[in-house]
């Protein structure tokens, strides 16, 4: 491909994925109050357009024009630093999911990934591990003790999580053979992983719950004892970004979930964009509904069950996946 | 072509260092020497050594920095008056000194230097041909293996090591 | 390149492996075995210790390199193994009563002991830089842990924690002179840096600054003198036996890797190292001589005292051939046997609540224990180097090896500390026998493993002392080969 061509192809491919990102994400707050008000037999938003459909968009409209308050003991560089640290993490992330198979477009064969990189799987943990700066210096910069404990607790539980999580999927880098995401996905051609990683997949998903801060892992904001936790004190735009922020982590994990252990975009008869995305909402919905369902986890629960449950757990679904590797 | 980006890179890591040693808020040191890390993986991005790029940010970044910050904010650091506000400003001319001297003992010493060149079989148009990860994971178990599993010895023992300090006795 | 792992290479490192299990075992079984009676796993630690002993001594004799050659067996390796196992078995002899004292039994302890240990056998046995420096932090960090063992007493967290610090400031100069020395010649392995040296490359300022990290980096895990200011605090608030690990064992593997690194990697600027270990060596026995006299804790006055015998043995190093390090290598022998017995009588007198630390609880010790305080003042001639003990034997293979290569001077300064050295010593002599015993004092009732211990070293140094001649040509065989 001609160098002018590949940056053309590159941009249409960010401008795209971005756009789709920030309405997924804006329709995703629409669709969890859609899903958890019928899980509580009430209607939810309904006044803004047909069924509230434009409930998000007034919403974003009061959000931008809304006081922006900036705490005076805050700590303001870093009080402002900090959505942002949140918000970039969570988008970017999205770069080397593949989104479907590689098309022939005006000649060109393109690859509906922004880019595949060999070490793709490590470069999205490294951005995903990133996102808690945003939420430890948020709580710590808004100068509240509710947002500090928020922040604290958000620092140990997504490091906690965020191990058992990068072992879940060891089994499925074991049986692929690579860390690219492309590679994968060609390498669920037979059987989904999710068949042959039934342990790995239970344990990525909890953990992915924990590191998006869901229910019943929403400790760091936790309403009733922390207030909101480590935005308490934000408001306006930032407070947009750390929400923004909090639903793109979903989407990338929901998408991660899909890529390793649900087959990425294969499927039969529909086109392979239609299949990822069904899927991924798919794992949305079980987001969704885990957090109508489930109460949250005490502070000393929950680092007990991802140190004493999770991480053993982890562990031997690597050996018993390495033993079956090797006698293969 | 490299240069644009090297430069840059190197001048971020130095600069952030710098502030993780001048800044008076401990918050502000550790999140230079995060900026630290950045620019070191930029740096091994640039020498194609992409595992260790990606790993340097998981790590450092996103494990260990994280728990420094924990740390200093569970603790409550207080802010220490910059060094060249403390009163042992001797010393501290001293050091700078030295630091100086060593500097240009360096560029003299590296500036004089034939590098006598062993060439290793590992040259990057190999390791893109075999893969980087995949190389990095066949080293450390064949050339590589004893320290390799001794490093899993040293990492038990300081499991052990902080579980025998930290227990309630 | 790229060689697969065969068994061969295993059964190398076999007594290593033997080790860590041992080590792995004792963890696990600290988890059954009830607290206070864990003095079986102490046992049962020696146990695996001699086990280890019985599977090293199959390589005698044998040279071997293994792991792409990263890890070599020779006679050099095998002498320090030994030494290090029986160093590390003796200490935790010494820990069983002393933990029980302490009322700090654990398997840890004894676990951590024995991986300490690992790691100065594969810095035996190191003849690349980064096994060197990995076996080196396995053992410092192990020991970081041990100093702070006791929790609850500040003097012990104080070791810990300026041991963790110089520590970890030493092994970074190590490791920057480590990283000159590989971007100076491409390579890590010892032999292959000394091949890409040529001559015009050895006179090369970097390669000189290398040197010095190493060196100043050596010096502070061996502590000479100007390396040396936490040991002092390290050695007192250390539970004392790992004061003994760190005074007997883990020195002498610091200067293992000292003679490795500058024997083989760059024996070309031996005229340049030999002035500089000179200047140590001069600083280190003088300054410790000096400083020990003013002490009245023993654990401090022993600090100072094993800083003086790290000077004596970086004589042999400046003598430097076959001479020179084979009076090292016998005098490590000498001053592990010397100084484990020390401590071991340090232990011996903590009784009740006198701690044994003061030199004047050493007083009227002839009355309440003949036989103790006959051990003691043998350990202290030997250390004094007073005939006919393995301290004079060794000292005297050490200034002999320097007068033969022309460094009369050094030799006589050696002396000269000799003398001083003997002052301190007696001081703790004369309280034994000419002063009173304190109207406190209680009987003494060492414990069974900590009498092995003083029998194993007074008769160590005593048998050294009359009969060397075996010992002194084990060390000359051990170092055939070793260029």
């Amino acid at each position: 491909m001609p160098e002018p061509a590949f940056f053309v192809v590159m941009l249409a491919k960010i401008a795209v994925v971005f756009g789709l990102m920030l309405l997924s994400v804006a329709y995703l707050t629409w669709l969890e109050r859609k899903v958890i008000s019928d899980f509580q037999v009430r209607l939810g938003p309904m006044r803004v357009g047909p069924h509230g459909l434009l409930q998000p968009i007034a919403d974003g409209i009061k959000l931008m024009f809304k006081e922006d308050i900036i705490p005076e003991a805050a700590d303001r560089a870093i009080y402002v630093l900090a959505p942002t640290l949140a918000l970039i993490p969570a988008f970017i992330s999205f770069a080397v999911i593949p989104f479907g198979d590689r098309v022939r477009l005006f000649g060109q064969s393109i690859d509906m990934v922004i880019s595949d990189v060999n070490v793709g799987l490590l470069y999205l943990f490294g951005v995903a591990s990133l996102g808690v700066y945003g939420i430890v210096l948020g709580g710590w910069a808004s100068n509240n003790k509710y947002a500090l404990l928020g922040g604290l607790r958000s620092a140990a539980q997504m490091i906690s999580y965020e191990l058992s999580m990068g072992l879940s999927v060891v089994g499925v880098l074991m049986l692929s053979e690579s860390l690219s995401l492309v590679r994968i996905v060609g390498a669920q051609s037979k059987a989904w992983f999710i068949l042959l990683q039934p342990i790995g997949f239970l344990i990525f998903l909890i953990c992915a719950i924990a590191e998006t801060n869901r229910a019943p892992f929403d400790l760091p904001e936790a309403e009733t004892e922390l207030v909101a936790g480590f935005h308490v004190e934000y408001s306006s735009m930032k407070f947009a970004m750390y929400f923004m922020a909090e639903y793109a982590n979903m989407i990338t994990v929901a998408a991660l979930a899909t890529t390793l252990f649900l087959g990425g975009w294969r499927g039969p008869f529909l086109p392979p964009v239609v299949w990822f995305l069904a899927k991924l909402y798919l794992v949305i919905f079980l987001f969704i509904w885990i957090r109508a369902t489930l109460p949250r986890f005490r502070y000393d629960q929950l680092m007990r069950f991802g140190w004493k449950v999770l991480l053993p757990l982890a562990l031997a679904n690597i050996v018993i996946t390495a033993a079956f590797v090797a006698l293969r | 072509m490299e240069w644009l980006l090297f430069v840059p890179l190197a001048a971020l890591a130095l600069g952030t260092a710098a502030f993780v040693i001048l800044l008076r808020n401990p918050i502000y040191c550790a999140l230079a020497l995060v900026g630290t890390f950045f620019a070191l993986s930029g740096l091994y991005l640039l020498l194609q050594a992409e595992f260790v790029a990606v790993v340097q940010v998981i790590i450092y970044a996103g494990a260990i920095m994280v728990l420094f910050l924990f740390v200093i904010m569970l603790l409550d650091v207080g802010h220490e008056p910059p060094p060249w506000l403390r009163r042992d400003r001797p010393r501290l001319l001293l050091g700078l000194g030295l630091v100086a001297l060593l500097v240009l003992e360096l560029a003299v010493a590296i500036g004089s230097w034939i590098a006598p060149g062993i060439r290793g079989p590992y040259t990057s148009d190999y390791v893109n041909a075999v893969g980087n990860t995949q190389l990095i994971g066949r080293l450390l178990f064949t050339e590589f293996l004893i320290p390799f599993e001794i490093t899993s010895i040293i990492l038990l023992i300081a499991i052990v090591g902080a579980m025998v300090l930290a227990r309630r006795q | 390149m790229t060689q697969a792992f065969n068994m061969a290479d295993l059964s190398t490192a076999l007594p290593e492996v033997v080790l860590s299990l041992v080590a792995m075992v004792i963890l696990m079984l600290d988890f059954i075995v009830p607290k206070g009676r864990r003095d079986w796993l102490g046992y049962l630690s020696v146990l695996g210790v001699l086990l280890t002993l019985m599977v090293l001594c199959r390589q005698w004799g044998a040279t071997q390199s293994a792991f792409s050659g990263q890890y070599l067996i020779d006679p050099f390796a095998l002498f320090f193994k030994i030494l290090f196992l029986a160093s590390g078995g003796l200490i935790i002899l010494m820990s069983i009563g002393y933990l029980r004292g302490e009322g700090a039994d654990s398997g840890e302890f004894y676990a951590l002991i024995l991986f300490a240990t690992l790691g100065m056998m594969l810095m035996a046995s190191a003849v690349d830089l980064l096994i060197l420096y990995i076996g080196l932090e396995t053992m410092s960090i192990c020991i970081y842990v041990l100093a702070g063992f006791l929790k609850r007493e500040r003097r012990s967290n104080e070791a810990a924690l300026k041991y963790l610090l110089m520590g970890g400031f030493s092994s970074a100069i190590i490791l920057y002179g480590i990283v000159m020395l590989y971007g100076l010649t491409g390579a890590t392995g010892l032999k292959e840096i000394a091949s890409t040296l040529t001559a015009d490359t050895l006179s090369n300022p970097a390669l000189i600054l290398a040197m010095v990290m190493l060196a100043a980096g050596f010096g502070f895990k061996i502590a000479a003198v100007p390396f040396h200011m936490y040991i002092p605090d390290v050695y007192e608030g250390a539970p004392t036996p790992i004061t003994a690990l760190l005074a007997a064992a883990s020195e002498i593997a610091g200067l293992v890797i000292l003679l490795r690194v500058f024997l083989v990697a760059i024996p070309g600027l031996q005229d340049r190292w030999a002035l500089l270990f000179y200047v140590l060596s001069l600083l280190t026995m003088t300054v410790g001589n000096v400083v020990a006299i003013a002490q009245s804790n023993i654990k401090r006055m022993l600090a100072y005292s094993s800083i003086a015998h790290i000077g004596y043995l970086l004589i042999g190093v400046v003598a430097g051939r076959e001479l020179g390090i084979s009076a090292t290598l016998l005098y490590t022998v000498v001053y592990a046997l010397m100084t484990l017995g020390a401590f071991a009588m340090v232990i011996l007198l903590c009784v009740g609540e006198v701690k044994g630390e003061r030199i004047d609880d050493f007083a009227g010790l002839a009355q309440r224990s003949p036989m103790a305080a006959a051990a003691m003042l043998i350990l202290l001639l030997s250390l004094a180097g007073v005939p006919p003990t393995a301290g004079f034997v060794g000292k005297l293979y050490l200034f002999g090896a320097a007068i033969e290569r022309g460094y009369i001077l050094l030799a006589l300064i050696a002396v000269v500390n000799s003398a001083i050295s003997l002052f301190y010593y007696m001081k703790v002599a004369v309280a034994m026998y000419m002063r009173d015993l304190p109207p406190a004092g209680l009987a003494l009732s060492p414990s069974r493993p900590l009498r092995v211990v003083l029998f194993v070293t007074v008769v160590g140094t005593l048998a050294i002392g009359i009969y060397p001649g075996p010992f002194l040509d084990l060390a000359k065989s051990s170092i055939a080969g070793l260029w």
